[in-house]
C-alpha cells in the first residue's frame, strides 16, 4: 500500500492523494480520512472534497499550508492505523430506471455501436453493483464505476442543449446520471423518476461518494406512476 | 420596499460569499467574482460584510427604487447615474423613492457591486443567496434579472437608517444625496488595465515542458470572449504537458489555472465545477481573484510566481486590511452622526 502524498491546491486547499488508480479499497481510505477529519476536525477546516485517489481539504487560509499538512499527516496516520473500517453502508441504493423509447433516446446507438442487442445493453448496464466514486459536474452528478466494458461509447458528435434531469447516460467507459436538467453530450439510455437533487433536503443529494448503488430496470407506466409519488419537478 | 427592474443589464445577479460547505454533492462555491468589492459595499452601508448584493456585469442594468434606500457601488466604474447624474463610486448613498439607477459606457473593470442597507429580502438556498444559473439555485429564482423583476428590499435598520436619516438632511430637491467623503482609494479594491496576477504552481507544474513552465510566468496572456462566471478561457504562448500520468478527475477551486489539450488555459472562478480532470498548471492566489474578476474580455494578464509563504503572507495582509477598514470606518461613521 502506497504512502499518500499531500501538497497544496492553491493557497485554500491541500490535497491527500492516496495514488493507485480507481479501486474500492482506496474509495475506502479516503472515506476512512474524512471521517478521522470528522471526528478531530483540524482548526481552520472548512470542508473536504473526495475524488477518485485524493480527498481535497479546503481550509480558511489564515492557517499556513505547512501546519495544516502536518495535522493532515497526523490525521492519516490515525485513519490508515484501521483502513478496514467499513465505511460503504451495508445496504446498495436501488436507482430505478426506465430504459430506452423517450426515456433513453440514444439507446438504440449504444446498441448499434457496441454490437448488442437493446436488451442486452439494459441487461449489462443494470447488472453490476456500481460505486459512487465522487460527486461533481453538477450538484448530485455522480461518477460511477465500473461500467461494462462492452458499453463503452464515445459521447455524442453534437451535445444536447437540455438533457432532462433524471437521465441516465454513458459516455466512454463513463455512466452517470444527471440529477439537474443541463446541456450535455452523453448518450442517454434511460431514465429516473427520482430525484437526486434536492436543496429543500437537509443533505441536499440523494448519493454520495462511496455508496453502492444498483439500477433497477422499471416500465415506462412505473416511471410515470413513481413520478407522480415523487412530485418530480423539472429543474 | 422593493426595486422593480426596467432592463437587467447584461448579466445582473444576486450574489453574496458563497455557499461553501457543499463541494463534495458538487455544488460550487459561488458567490460575489470580486468579494472584496462586495465586502466594501456592503461595509459602507452597515451591512454585515456577505450581505447579499447585486453583481452588475459590463452593461449595467435600469432600476427603480420604490421605497427610501440607502446604497454603495463599488467596483467597477460602469457610468452609473440617479435620475441621469453621475452616482459617486464607493461612497453610501441615500436615494428617495422613485429614483431611478442606470448605467452607462463601462469604464474600467467588469463586474459592479450594488448594496443596500437591509440587503435583499431573499431566502437563502443552502446557506447562501448566491445565484447558480446553472442549476437553477440561489438568487432570485436561481436566474439572473429579468426586466419586470420585482426585488424584495427591506430597507435600511441599524446603523445604516441612522446614516440613511443624516444624509437625507442633505436632498436639498434632489432625489438623492452622497456622503462628502469616501474611503481612502488605496483601500478600494484595485483596478488594472494589464493586471499582474500572483500565482502559486499547481499540482501538475512540473509535468509541464520547461518552456511551457517559463511561457506561463513571462508571457502575456488575454482574456477571451469565452468569459462567464465559471472562468476564463486565455489566449497565449501554447502550453504543453510532457507525457505524464493520466489524470483522474480530482478538487478544483476558484483560481485553478488548468491547461485542456489544446494547450490554451482557462482560469477558474467561483461558479467553477467542484472537480475536473485537466492538468493544473497554476493557482490564483485567494487575494488577486477580485482583480481577476475585473478583468473583461480583450484585457491582457501576467502571471507572477510566488511561494506557499508569501501568499499566505498576502492574505493576513489583505484581510487585515479590511478588517482595519472595517473598524476605522465604523469609528468614524459613530463620530460624523453626532455631529
Amino acid at each position: 500500500m502506497k504512502s499518500p502524498s499531500i501538497y497544496p491546491l492553491g493557497d485554500t486547499a491541500a490535497v491527500v492523494e492516496f495514488g493507485g488508480g480507481i479501486s474500492a479499497a482506496t474509495m475506502r481510505r479516503i472515506a476512512a480520512l474524512g471521517q478521522q477529519l470528522v471526528r478531530q476536525p483540524l482548526p481552520g477546516l472548512r470542508e473536504t472534497v473526495p475524488a477518485y485517489t485524493t480527498l481535497t481539504v479546503f481550509y480558511d487560509p489564515a492557517c499556513a499550508y505547512e501546519q495544516v499538512a502536518a495535522w493532515l499527516r497526523n490525521a492519516l496516520t490515525a485513519s490508515e492505523a484501521a483502513p478496514n473500517t467499513p465505511v460503504s453502508p451495508p445496504e446498495v441504493v436501488e436507482i430505478p430506471v426506465c430504459y430506452g423509447g423517450e426515456y433513453g433516446p440514444d439507446l438504440a446507438a449504444v446498441a448499434a455501436h457496441t454490437g448488442l442487442e437493446m436488451n442486452e445493453v439494459i441487461t449489462r448496464h443494470a447488472a453490476p453493483t456500481y460505486l459512487v466514486h465522487l460527486l461533481g459536474f453538477l450538484p448530485g452528478f455522480p461518477y460511477l464505476g465500473v461500467l461494462d466494458a462492452q458499453l463503452t461509447t464515445p459521447r455524442r458528435a453534437s451535445p444536447r442543449a437540455r438533457v432532462p434531469a433524471g437521465a441516465v447516460g454513458i459516455a466512454g467507459a463513463q455512466t452517470g446520471i444527471y440529477p439537474l436538467a443541463s446541456p450535455g453530450g452523453w448518450q442517454l439510455i434511460g431514465r429516473t423518476p427520482l430525484r437526486l437533487f434536492d436543496p429543500a433536503w437537509p443533505e441536499p443529494t440523494r448519493l454520495r461518494a462511496g455508496q453502492q448503488l444498483r439500477f433497477v430496470p422499471i416500465s415506462a407506466t412505473e416511471f410515470e406512476k413513481m413520478r407522480q409519488m415523487c412530485r418530480y419537478k423539472d429543474v | 420596499m422593493s426595486i422593480s427592474l426596467i432592463r437587467p443589464g447584461l448579466l445582473t445577479t444576486v450574489q453574496d460569499l458563497g455557499r461553501p460547505g457543499y463541494r463534495a454533492a458538487g455544488v460550487p462555491l459561488g458567490g460575489a467574482l470580486d468579494a472584496p468589492a462586495l465586502r466594501l459595499a456592503n461595509l459602507l452601508v452597515g451591512n454585515a460584510p456577505g450581505e447579499a448584493s447585486l453583481e452588475i456585469t459590463l452593461a449595467g442594468p435600469t432600476l427603480r427604487f420604490e421605497a427610501p434606500h440607502l446604497l454603495a457601488l463599488v467596483g467597477a466604474d460602469l457610468s452609473a447615474t440617479l435620475d441621469g447624474k453621475p452616482l459617486p463610486l464607493g461612497r453610501p448613498v441615500a436615494v428617495q423613492a422613485g429614483t431611478v439607477l442606470a448605467f452607462g459606457a463601462a469604464r474600467a473593470g467588469c463586474r459592479a457591486y450594488l448594496a443596500l442597507a437591509g440587503g435583499l429580502g431573499l431566502p437563502p438556498v443552502l446557506g447562501s443567496c448566491s445565484t447558480l444559473v446553472r442549476a437553477a439555485l440561489g438568487g432570485l429564482h436561481g436566474r439572473a434579472l429579468l426586466a419586470g423583476d420585482v426585488l424584495p428590499a427591506p430597507g435600511p435598520g441599524g446603523p445604516g437608517a441612522a446614516l440613511r436619516a443624516r444624509l437625507a438632511l442633505a436632498f436639498q430637491g434632489s432625489s438623492h444625496a452622497a456622503a462628502p467623503w469616501h474611503p481612502a482609494p488605496a483601500e478600494r479594491p484595485a483596478l488594472a488595465a494589464a493586471p499582474v496576477l500572483r500565482a502559486l504552481p499547481g499540482p501538475e507544474y512540473a509535468e509541464f515542458a520547461p518552456e511551457s513552465q517559463r511561457a506561463f510566468w513571462q508571457q502575456p496572456f488575454t482574456v477571451t470572449p469565452a468569459a462567464d462566471r465559471m472562468g476564463y478561457r486565455l489566449a497565449g504562448p501554447p502550453l504543453a504537458r510532457l507525457a505524464g500520468a493520466e489524470l483522474l478527475s480530482s478538487a478544483v477551486a476558484p483560481g485553478t489555472v488548468q491547461v485542456p489539450p489544446g494547450g490554451q488555459p482557462i482560469v477558474l472562478l467561483a461558479d467553477c465545477q467542484t472537480t475536473g480532470g485537466y492538468p493544473r498548471l497554476a493557482h490564483v492566489i485567494a487575494p488577486d481573484l477580485g482583480l481577476l474578476a475585473q478583468a473583461r474580455p480583450g484585457t491582457p494578464l501576467r502571471f507572477q510566481q510566488l511561494s506557499q509563504a508569501e501568499a499566505h503572507a498576502l492574505y493576513l495582509a489583505q484581510e487585515a486590511q479590511l478588517r482595519t477598514l472595517a473598524a476605522n470606518y465604523s469609528a468614524f461613521l459613530t463620530q460624523w452622526l453626532r455631529q
